[in-house]
């Protein structure tokens, strides 16, 4: 059990975390060895949107090697395995445990407020102040649908990831799901296999092989730093950070998910959903482009991958470097479905999740509603954020992404604890 | 001893290109542009278009001089073909836009052009115009473009190149994806 807070409705502390996931316990141990002085707000439980907000089937995209936190690892038996959800809650359960973490759950942050000095918390349970803030609520709190989706006849049933389960909850008939990052691909096959057909709608997206030369591809994106590239030295950090999730999927058989692998499989696929008029969706012309994109890219990796093993001569790799069948794109891609003739009746929209700062009401919003910040040290005082994708390194939205991220960004906050401490002592002496 | 010193030269002032971006990001106002065409029917199917002023960067803006482009269409329509069809200037508009992306990003990465070539093909199944089958749309069937491009670089970048551009591109992107038409009409 993790150390339960009994303090008074109203508590004062020197940093708040916001949010008992991976990134806020990591964050939470590491200022923990600082000894300073932190209490983490859950509206839920700890490792809440993994219990709540997940599909039946879904396993992490990491293998099991790569699920380690601060001070802690995973100690099973089957290294090269992926995680079931259940798992994964019981993981970083085992995690708040282990640190005994100071969450408070059932605590929902309802505001946030600036004061002269720090900030003002208004939660269900009472109002906290706070010198320094982690916002550590996540990146998928919010799933999108694009507003096209108002466009759609009501007798269409509209699902999010946050609302699909399993395909048995479906209706029977055929399903369109609208988005190509492994979350939609990973539906569109579980639905195709439960007998209704399906359509996907495929935007831009990043292909890659489960396995390659005979080992996981995260592996690969390991060892030749790949997930360690930092923030400040890709080229452009804004695209950087709106790339969809890797086609990847956490299989027995370490299978490679790829739009092949689905449209040998029977699934249908289509260009990024573009419009909806006089009850037809319409598709884009745009999918050869799309597939094009990905399949370079993805060599791309690989030629890094394989330039990787021949410079350090790695006696590893028992598997030649091979290259991937194009995409194969129908020499007529359909670029209307007529929704009256019913072979449509579900549309899963896979189209990607935003954050929620409903709460927020400090002026650290873009146009689009994120959070200004540089590394995740956002734009006003003392406020940090974690696990955003691309924050600080390419690895920050997965769970082994959070130690590094939350070892920058601990120091930074003690840093900052401290000079603000030095003011107001000079402030005082004065 | 002869060194030479590669300096890639596109033509293309990529510098300025990414520098607007850069000080439109932080002006959201300023990056909302209007283009604009005026035609004038000239008889026949003869129409006479102008294309002089548009909207961007926050006012008015003009062009070094007022192009015109004359469409109509080809004599076995029975027309007087005094210029293009106006399909074919889609053609043309979506080779331009092509084109230049293929030069700014080359630019961009680096490599040097020294030719690149374009063909478009869009077949047209004209039963759709004539109203001979509901069935059959009016516009192209497809569209197929085929570029020849002689530049410093491997296959594989050049496809690179040819892909980016096609990601970056307005009228890639005004063919491939539906827009939304107001025509609104008045009596003069």
């Amino acid at each position: 059990m993790s150390r339960k807070i009994a303090r008074k409705a109203i508590g004062t502390v020197d940093v708040l975390i916001i949010g008992a996931g991976h990134s806020g316990l990591a964050m939470s141990r590491l200022l923990t060895e600082r000894c300073i002085d932190h209490v983490i707000l859950e509206r839920g439980e700890v490792a809440n949107s993994w219990k709540t907000e997940r599909w039946d089937s879904l396993k992490l995209l990491t293998p099991n090697w790569q699920s380690r936190l601060p001070g802690f690892a995973y100690s099973g038996p089957d290294m090269d395995g992926y995680m079931r959800m259940s798992e994964v809650i019981d993981f970083i359960q085992d995690y708040a445990d282990f640190t005994r973490a100071p969450v408070m759950s059932g605590t929902t942050v309802t505001s946030v407020q600036p004061l002269e000095r720090g900030y003002r918390v208004m939660t269900n349970r009472g109002e906290w102040r706070t010198r320094a803030l982690v916002i550590a609520s996540g990146a998928f709190n919010r799933p999108l649908v694009p507003a096209v989706g108002d466009a759609l006849p009501g007798d269409i049933k509209q699902l999010t990831l946050h609302d699909y389960r399993n395909p048995e909850h479906l209706a029977e008939g055929g399903v369109l799901v609208v988005g190509s990052s492994a979350s939609g691909l990973q539906l569109a096959a579980e639905i195709h296999a439960s007998g209704r057909p399906v359509t996907l709608a495929v935007g831009e997206h990043v292909r890659m092989p489960r396995v390659y030369r005979g080992k996981d591809i995260q592996y690969w994106m390991h060892v030749t730093g790949l997930l360690d590239e930092c923030y400040d030295q890709v080229d452009d950090i804004k695209r950087a950070r709106g790339v969809p999730s890797p086609q990847l999927i956490g299989s027995k058989e370490r299978r490679t998910l790829d739009l092949n692998a689905l449209s040998a499989e029977g699934v249908r696929l289509c260009g990024r959903l573009a419009g909806v008029r006089d009850g037809r969706i319409q598709f884009s012309g745009g999918l050869r482009n799309v597939c094009k994109l990905a399949d370079l890219k993805m060599n791309r990796m690989l030629d890094t991958i394989d330039g990787w093993i021949s410079a350090t001569g790695s006696g590893e790799c028992t598997e030649p470097a091979r290259r991937y069948a194009p995409t194969r794109v129908d020499s007529t891609p359909r670029l209307g479905l007529d929704l009256s003739g019913g072979e449509i009746s579900t549309v899963l929209w896979a189209t990607g999740y935003r954050p929620d700062y409903s709460w927020l009401e400090v002026p650290v919003l873009d146009r689009k509603g994120r959070i200004r910040h540089d590394g995740g040290i956002a734009d006003a005082p003392g406020m940090v954020v974690m696990g955003l994708p691309y924050l600080r390194r390419r690895k920050s939205s997965f769970i082994h992404g959070a130690e590094d991220d939350a070892r920058d960004l601990s120091q930074h906050l003690a840093r900052f604890l401290d000079l603000t401490t030095g003011n107001s002592l000079i402030r005082m002496a004065v | 001893m002869q060194t030479q010193e590669m300096v890639i030269d596109n033509g293309v002032n990529v510098e300025a290109l990414l520098g607007a971006r850069e000080a439109l990001t932080e002006a959201p106002a300023a990056a909302q542009f209007k283009w604009r065409a005026t035609s004038e029917w000239a008889g026949g199917t003869h129409t006479r278009s102008k294309v002089e002023n548009f909207f961007g960067l926050g006012e008015e803006q003009k062009h070094r001089q007022a192009f015109q482009y004359d469409t109509d269409h080809p004599e076995i329509f029975a027309s007087r073909d005094i210029g293009a069809t106006p399909v074919e200037v889609v053609l043309v508009g979506l080779a331009g836009c092509l084109t230049a992306g293929v030069a700014a990003v080359a630019q961009n990465r680096g490599i040097q052009l020294r030719s690149v070539k374009a063909t478009i093909e869009a077949p047209m199944d004209i039963y759709g115009i004539l109203g001979i089958d509901s069935d059959v749309r009016n516009g192209f069937e497809n569209v197929k473009v085929y570029f020849e491009i002689d530049a410093d670089a491997s296959e594989q970048d050049i496809e690179a190149l040819v892909a980016q551009s096609q990601k970056r591109s307005a009228v890639f992107d005004i063919i491939s994806n539906p827009t939304d038409i107001d025509v609104v009409t008045r009596k003069s």
